[in-house]
Formats: structure tokens, C-alpha cells, sequence
């Protein structure tokens, strides 16, 4: 045998009726490299990923460990065989401390005792030969994001596993912590650790990874050395053509103020400050103005105050020049505001309703949908559903009366999307409108914000992807702790700048 | 072949055949852990027992009288179909209404009052009874919408306040030597709701009034209000997800409120469809809730939660209550029937979770066949 690797997964076929998930795919993890597996959602990622943790068994093909055929039934062997996952979200208990959530389900004790001062130590050591920086006795829910990720990465290295598993790590973090992860990554790498590095963002497998494998459409494209090939050739192997990164714009004309807010304060519901601090920010018609910002700086909570899902502290806002601050959302609603908002199992859809009583939700009230005896006009609903599904091409199993459920979360945002924009708003509120879909998708929804923005549509984009801010906004606002600290042109500007505003390391005045 | 499967499978899939598969499932079941412990009591009479139990009014000999103990079942059947609704239709919100049984007797406390102490028509007595319901209904509603109180905590505490608050009003109106309220029928005739000659088709059961009928097409009206109007859509909305509710601007509070509301309604006017048939008389001394409204909940889920279904279960439920009083009581001590339909309605309450079972391993298969792993991972694994 010339070459040990820690894992093999070779020749894996995993079929289900109708659809070949993994085709005849040959994944080979060599000791102590980083491994970067690449493609786009629905290439079979998540499928090889489940085979190698034995939810699903392959029909063909089998797996090896240091040259050996292991037998993976559960999740409970793969643990077992050493594999371990951080997944894109954390599976940390908020109120426990680092060190609980570390040590949990292994935890050392003594006649049933817990012997906490035993695990710090190890925890300790492990932080320490690995530069993962936690403080153990913090609880999760005050730690940021990167230190619950350094949580996740000392859990699986505490329980020794040698294979590390990253399921998109970098999604949540700044460009400044990003840059440390890749540290990390290259720590863990030298120790000896073999990684699977599981993302779509070429930049990153670049830097980081050794080599990288491709997945399109359930088939193994290839397996590349990263060092002797280049971000176009990637993204070609993975999408199967040349993509286009930048979306296609006319420069913006900006017309009348259509939003203003004036000095808004929304409280937290998880700490005792203020999520929003006194914000105040224009929005103009014809143009899409974009707030940039590290997930729990007080986005959520602007838009939740913009929307009137949260009350509001103090402030004013203004919708064409009227008071709309003591509005009702459904009075806000039906004046010409959209809002594709950002959890869409918690707010955008109701899961348990068909799709095209989903796509009614905010219109199920208008004269169209509901005749003047309370009866609601099923065949309207019908009708209009179908147009819907067609125009923007929402696939789901069995049409207008799917469970939105049942469906991918792509087109479960699609039709958000749909029904957002079919109201034909004045004002369109997008928060994270592309989150975890593929780049098909992707450039889909960013055609269907430009093109509002061209029909003269005021847009507000709330993202915390950089790419898509840089790509999609006409203006730039930075968030950092409930408080606007940057204004910025994408065109001047760069993600680097951008990363030190969100980090907080740098803040301008800013006029509204 | 393969075709049978697949149609058999799309069958499995829908909804209505889910809940009335697991409903039979759990009513075999109870039937089953019923006669263990019968065997358990006494071996030999255990299968005549249970079959009494199930056999109800075809116990009697002879159709007249099967025909008139046919008529008591529906009499107790049609408040129990509204308590079911009761309990249904605030379901439907999201909310565990089990305040039911108060807003029960608040329309039992109000309609035997305005009959015996005022002598009221049918129609005021009724309408006096949904309004009481409705008051204690909207009470336990207020309370969750705005001061954020467990539905289940204050209706629980409200059912024993109006109990006593009942029994205290109703001393009024007991006949002199004994616990009970005087005979509706005797003192108040005109309370009494109208046969409509209903009685002579279950040989002049005088009890069989137009409750039964008018229970049905409440039922049918809860499933029409609930599938087909705006109001439902917005009720339905709010109890599969108040947070998406909330954020395409339907107001949640007030559609609890409601939905409180009119649940107590449906509860309210099931009392008064009880007590003025004259069937039963109020026990001033009664120390325990009646069992209606808890009944109600196994109804509910026993009916799949299903307004039509409930018409079934709720007539299932009252069938074995009664039959098990036939059982012989030579072989068995006299709470056995309690225990045996207990037993059963306890299972009853398994429907759901049956019901939930099923869908997963459909769910699982259909992973399996379709790889869609993002259904898989909803359910937290």
C-alpha cells in the first residue's frame, strides 16, 4: 500500500429512487492534511457526509480507516472510529459553561461524582497546544460567535477524535476571525489531525486546504492540489460552467427619501442593553442600501423594530414622508412594506399550511381572497398560487397544496420571495434573503432585488455575507453593537475595511 | 404491483386515514388492556363483560327498548360533542382548553337557574348558558393574551371556583330533602327543549330533543368556520405558528381571545344541552367537576382532531360509559365499569402520538426513497 490514508471512502454509491445522491464517489483523507470538499447545495455533501456517520448505508463501495474496512452503522461508531463534526450550527447548551458543554456526555467521575478539575486541566492543555482561546467558566450565551465555535472544535478534541470534520465554519464569522479559524485549522494540521473542510467559499479552500474534491449533482468531479490550481477552475468544476460572481447592475438613481428612520431603540430580550442604539438611517427610492454587520450586532432586532414585530424604545420612523412609527404591521403591510425575513421556519412560513396558503399570507384578507362573508375565495388562491409558482419557479412535490414543509429550504425561500415581491412594495426588506442556498438560487434572488431597485423601489438589504454586500448594495451601513459606525460605497471599499468596522476596531460618524 | 403499493402508500399518507387508523388502533388497544384486567379480576366472566361493555343498549332484548337506550346514548352523547368542540376549536389556536369543563358548568349553573328560578323559555336559558361559557372562556383567554397565565393553570383554578360558585347558586333551586336541583320538568316545562318529535323514534324517549341534531350541524358548522373562512385560516395560522402570524400582521391576541371565547360558548351551550332535556338534575354537593369536559379532550383526539370525526368519537365514548354499566355486577365490584371505559378514554388520548408515530415512519421512508436529508434534519437529528 503506497499511501495511508486516515479515512477512505471509496467508490460510494448511494441511490434513492428516482435520484443517484452519490454516485460512484471516492473521498481520500490523507493523515495530517486539510481536506476541502466542494459543490453546491443538493451535490450530495450532506448525503456522503451522513454515509461517513452512519445514518445512511451506502449501496455500494465501503470505507476505510488506516487501511482497514470499518463497518459505520450509527453515529455512535463513528464517534467510535474517532470522526468528529462541527456542525454550521452549534449544538452547545446556551446556559451551561464551556467547560459543561466540553465535557458533556463524557463527563469524568468519580462514584457518580463529577470530577470537574480533571476535565478544566485537560481543557486547559488542549486550549493551550492549540491556541483555542475560551475562558471555561464563561456560559455560551454570552460568548461570541468564534469562541462558540472554538467551544465545538475543543469538544470534539477532547473526546480524541482524529478525523475533524468542518461543516461551513467560516459562515458566521468576520473576515478578522475567519483569518484565526484558518490558524487554527493549520494548528490542528500540524498536530496531526487530518481535516475535512466542507464549504462553497473558494477563497477560503484556497488559503487553507490542501487539496480539495468537487461534488456536482451527486458525481465526484475530481480531487485537485490546491496549490496547482485557481479559484476559476474551482468554481468552474463545481457549478459545471463559468459563473458569474458580480451581478449584473446599472448604477443607482436614487430618488425620494421612502424610509427615514429617526433615533430607533429596541431593547434586547436577551441582555439588559439596548439591542438597538439610536439609529437613524435613510432609505431612498431606486436604491438598495445595505446593512453589513456580524450576526447579533442588533440587525435582527432593527428590522424587528423597523417591522413592528418589537416594540420599539424610542424613535420615529417614517414611510414617504408619513409617521408610521404606532402603525400595526398589517397597516404597514398593506402601505407598501415587504419583509422577506430572516428565520423563515419562524416567521416567513407557516410550515404546517400548503404552499399556496403560504403564499396568501399576506394578502389572505383582500377582497381578491376573501369574499364579504368571511369565506375565503379558494379558487382565487389557487389561481394566483399557480402564477406564483411558475413565475418564479418555487418546485415542490405536488404543486399549490405541497405542505411547505416538505419542501427544500431554497425554494421554501423562494417562495417568501414570490410573495414579498408579488405585493409589489414600496419598500422591500430583505434580511439574509440567499441564507443556505446555492449559487443558482443566489443569483436568482439578487436578479429579483435589482430589478425592484430598478422599478424605482426603495430596498433594505440586511446581510451578513460580505460578498453579497459588496455585490448587491448601492451604499454600505456597518452595524456594530446596535449603532451604525461606517457608511460606506462598495465601490470604494473592501472587505478587509469593511471586517474592521464590524469588528469594531474602527467607527466613523455616520449622518442619516 | 408495484402500482397497488404506491396507491396504497398515498393512501397511508393523507391525513384523514392517518387519524382514523390510529383512533381504531387505540379504541383496540383499550379494549384489549380493558379485558386483561378484567381476566386479571375474574377469568370468567371477562369476555361476556367486555362484550356488554360494547354491546350498550343491544344488551336489551327487544328493539323498542334497544331503540330507547340508543336515544340516552345520543342524549349524552350531543353535550359531549360540544365540550369536544370546545376543546377542538381552541386547540386549533394553539391553546390547551382545559378550563373546559368550568365554562360546562357555568352553562349548567346558568340555564337550571334561569329555568327553575325564572322559569325562562328554552331559547333564553340556552342563550344565557353560551354566554356564561363564553364570559369564563374570555376570562382564561385575557389572562394568557395579556398577562401571559398557562391556559391550563387558570382554566384548571377557574373550573373549581365556578364549581363551588355553582353549587352555592343552585341551593336555591334544590328540592328540599335531597342534594339535587328540582325536576326542570316539573317546575319549568317550557325550559325543556323541544322534541320536535324526535322522541317517538326512539320509542318515545322523552329525553331526545332537538340537542342532537343541533350538536351535529354545530359540528359541521365548527368545520366549515375552521376550513373554509378567513377567521380559520387567521385561528389556524396563529396555532401552527404565532410567530408567522404575528409577522404578517394577524392579531394573535385577539384571535386567542376569540377562539377562547367562542370555545367556552360551545362548552357553555353543551351544559344547557344536557340539563335541559331533564335528564340529569345537579348534584348541589358534588365535590368534583363534571367528567364531560375532560371527556371532551379524549373526544377530541379520539376524533383526530377532526370536527367530523368528533361526532363519531364522541357517540364511541359515551357508547362504552354506558355500556359498562351493564357489566355483571355478581362478578365484578360496581366501579369496574369506570375503570374499564377510563381505561379506554385513557388510550384515547394516545391518538395523537400514534398518529405522530406513523407520519415519521412514513417521513423516514420517504427520506430514505427521495434523500432528502434537509427533512431528516428538522427533526433535530
Amino acid at each position: 500500500m503506497a499511501e495511508q490514508y486516515a479515512i477512505e471512502m471509496l467508490n460510494i454509491t448511494k441511490r434513492f429512487p428516482g435520484i443517484i445522491a452519490n454516485d460512484n464517489i471516492t473521498l481520500q483523507l490523507r493523515r495530517g492534511e486539510i481536506h476541502a470538499l466542494l459543490g453546491e447545495n443538493g451535490a450530495g455533501k450532506s448525503t456522503l457526509m451522513s454515509v461517513l456517520f452512519g445514518l445512511y448505508q451506502p449501496e455500494e463501495g465501503e470505507i476505510k480507516k488506516d487501511g482497514k474496512v470499518v463497518q459505520i452503522r450509527d453515529p455512535n461508531d463513528a464517534n467510535d472510529l474517532g470522526i468528529g463534526m462541527v456542525h454550521q450550527h452549534f449544538k452547545l447548551v446556551e446556559c451551561f459553561t464551556v467547560l459543561d458543554n466540553i465535557i458533556m456526555g463524557v463527563e469524568p467521575t468519580k462514584a457518580g461524582f463529577l470530577q470537574k478539575k480533571e476535565a478544566r486541566q485537560k481543557v486547559l492543555a488542549l486550549s493551550e497546544k492549540y491556541g483555542l482561546k475560551v475562558d471555561p467558566d464563561a456560559l455560551v450565551e454570552d460568548i461570541t460567535v468564534g469562541m462558540q465555535q472554538r467551544t465545538e472544535i475543543l469538544k470534539m478534541l477532547y473526546r480524541e477524535n482524529e478525523i475533524l470534520i468542518f461543516d461551513e465554519p467560516t459562515a458566521v464569522l468576520t473576515p478578522q476571525e475567519i483569518t484565526e479559524l484558518m490558524q487554527i485549522m493549520r494548528n490542528l494540521k500540524a498536530e496531526g489531525k487530518s481535516i475535512l473542510f466542507i464549504s462553497h467559499k473558494l477563497a477560503e479552500i484556497m488559503a487553507v486546504a490542501d487539496r480539495c474534491s468537487v461534488l456536482r449533482k451527486g458525481k465526484y468531479i475530481g480531487t485537485v492540489d490546491t496549490d496547482k490550481t485557481s479559484i476559476e477552475e474551482l468554481s468552474a468544476m463545481m457549478v459545471g460552467r463559468n459563473v458569474n460572481f458580480h451581478v449584473e447592475k446599472k448604477p443607482a438613481e436614487p430618488g425620494d427619501v421612502i424610509l427615514e428612520v429617526d433615533g430607533m431603540t429596541v431593547a434586547s430580550k436577551v441582555h439588559k442593553n439596548n439591542a438597538v442604539k439610536n439609529v437613524s438611517l435613510k432609505v431612498h427610492a431606486g436604491e438598495i442600501v445595505c446593512i453589513a454587520g456580524i450576526d447579533g450586532n442588533g440587525q435582527s432586532e432593527f428590522v424587528y423594530g423597523l417591522s413592528g414585530l418589537e416594540p420599539l424604545v424610542s424613535g420615529r420612523i417614517l414611510f414617504k414622508g408619513e409617521d408610521v412609527t404606532k402603525a400595526s404591521i398589517r397597516q404597514k403591510s398593506v402601505m407598501g412594506f415587504s419583509h422577506i425575513p430572516e428565520d423563515r421556519h419562524k416567521h416567513g412560513l407557516v410550515l404546517d399550511y400548503s404552499l399556496e396558503d403560504n403564499l396568501v399570507l399576506q394578502t389572505y384578507f383582500q377582497p381578491e381572497y376573501t369574499n364579504k362573508f368571511g369565506f375565503l375565495r379558494r379558487d382565487n388562491i389557487r389561481k394566483k398560487a399557480d402564477e406564483l409558482i411558475e413565475k418564479f419557479d418555487v418546485r415542490s412535490g405536488q404543486g399549490a397544496v405541497t405542505s411547505a414543509r416538505s419542501m427544500s429550504g431554497g425554494n421554501q425561500q423562494k417562495a417568501i420571495v414570490a410573495r414579498e415581491l408579488d405585493k409589489d412594495p414600496e419598500l422591500l426588506i430583505a434580511v439574509q434573503p440567499t441564507r443556505g442556498l446555492d449559487v443558482g438560487a443566489i443569483e436568482f434572488i439578487h436578479k429579483q432585488i435589482v430589478a425592484q431597485r430598478d422599478a424605482g423601489k426603495a430596498v433594505l438589504l440586511v446581510s451578513l455575507e460580505l460578498d453579497e454586500v459588496l455585490d448587491v448594495s448601492d451604499r454600505i451601513l456597518v452595524m456594530y453593537e446596535g449603532e451604525i459606525v461606517g457608511q460606506f460605497d462598495p465601490k470604494k471599499t473592501t472587505q478587509e475595511e469593511l471586517g474592521l468596522y464590524m469588528a469594531g476596531a474602527k467607527r466613523m460618524e455616520v449622518q442619516a | 404491483m408495484k402500482n397497488k403499493d404506491s396507491k396504497f402508500a398515498n393512501i397511508m399518507k393523507t391525513d384523514g386515514m392517518q387519524s382514523l387508523i390510529s383512533s381504531l388502533i387505540c379504541i383496540v388497544l383499550g379494549l384489549f388492556l380493558g379485558y386483561i384486567v378484567l381476566l386479571f379480576i375474574n377469568p370468567t366472566g371477562a369476555f361476556k363483560a367486555i362484550t356488554d361493555v360494547m354491546k350498550n343498549f343491544f344488551y336489551y332484548k327487544g328493539s323498542t327498548i334497544r331503540l330507547k337506550y340508543f336515544g340516552n346514548t345520543l342524549v349524552k352523547t350531543a353535550p359531549l360533542l360540544m365540550c369536544a368542540l370546545s376543546i377542538l376549536f381552541s386547540y386549533k389556536v394553539g391553546l390547551f382548553n382545559i378550563g373546559c369543563s368550568g365554562q360546562y358548568t357555568a352553562g349548567a349553573c346558568t340555564a337550571l337557574y334561569a329555568a327553575l328560578k325564572w322559569n325562562w323559555g328554552w331559547f333564553p336559558c340556552l342563550v344565557l348558558a353560551i354566554a356564561m361559557g363564553a364570559l369564563a372562556g374570555t376570562l382564561v383567554g385575557v389572562l394568557k393574551s395579556y398577562c401571559n397565565v398557562n391556559e391550563v393553570i387558570s382554566g384548571i383554578m377557574l373550573n373549581w371556583i365556578i364549581l363551588y360558585g355553582t353549587n352555592t347558586i343552585l341551593t336555591n333551586v334544590k328540592e328540599l330533602a335531597s342534594p339535587y336541583t328540582l325536576l326542570v320538568k316539573k317546575y319549568s316545562p317550557q325550559s325543556i327543549l323541544p322534541s320536535l318529535g324526535l322522541g317517538k323514534l326512539f320509542s318515545n324517549n322523552q329525553y331526545v330533543t332537538i340537542a342532537v341534531p343541533l350538536s351535529i350541524l354545530i359540528a359541521v358548522a365548527v368545520m366549515i368556520v375552521l376550513n373554509k373562512t378567513k377567521f380559520g385560516y387567521e385561528l389556524k395560522a396563529t396555532g401552527f405558528n404565532k410567530n408567522a402570524a404575528k409577522y404578517c400582521g394577524m392579531k394573535e391576541k385577539r384571535n386567542m381571545i376569540l377562539s377562547l371565547l367562542i370555545s367556552g360558548a360551545l362548552a357553555g351551550l353543551g351544559a344547557a344541552f344536557f340539563y335541559l332535556t331533564g335528564y340529569e338534575q345537579w348534584e348541589c354537593t358534588t365535590s368534583t367537576v363534571p367528567g364531560m369536559g375532560f371527556n371532551g379532550i379524549a373526544a377530541t383526539f379520539l376524533g383526530g382532531l377532526n370536527p367530523i370525526g368528533t361526532i363519531f368519537s364522541s357517540f364511541f365514548i359515551q357508547h362504552i360509559t354506558i355500556g359498562g354499566a351493564n357489566v355483571d355486577k355478581t362478578m365484578y365490584c360496581s366501579q369496574i365499569s369506570d375503570l374499564i371505559s377510563a381505561l379506554i378514554i385513557y388510550l384515547c388520548g394516545f391518538v395523537l402520538f400514534l398518529k405522530t408515530f406513523m407520519k415519521n415512519v412514513i417521513r423516514k421512508r420517504e427520506v430514505k426513497r427521495t434523500g432528502k436529508y434537509e427533512n431528516f434534519k428538522q427533526d433535530g437529528r
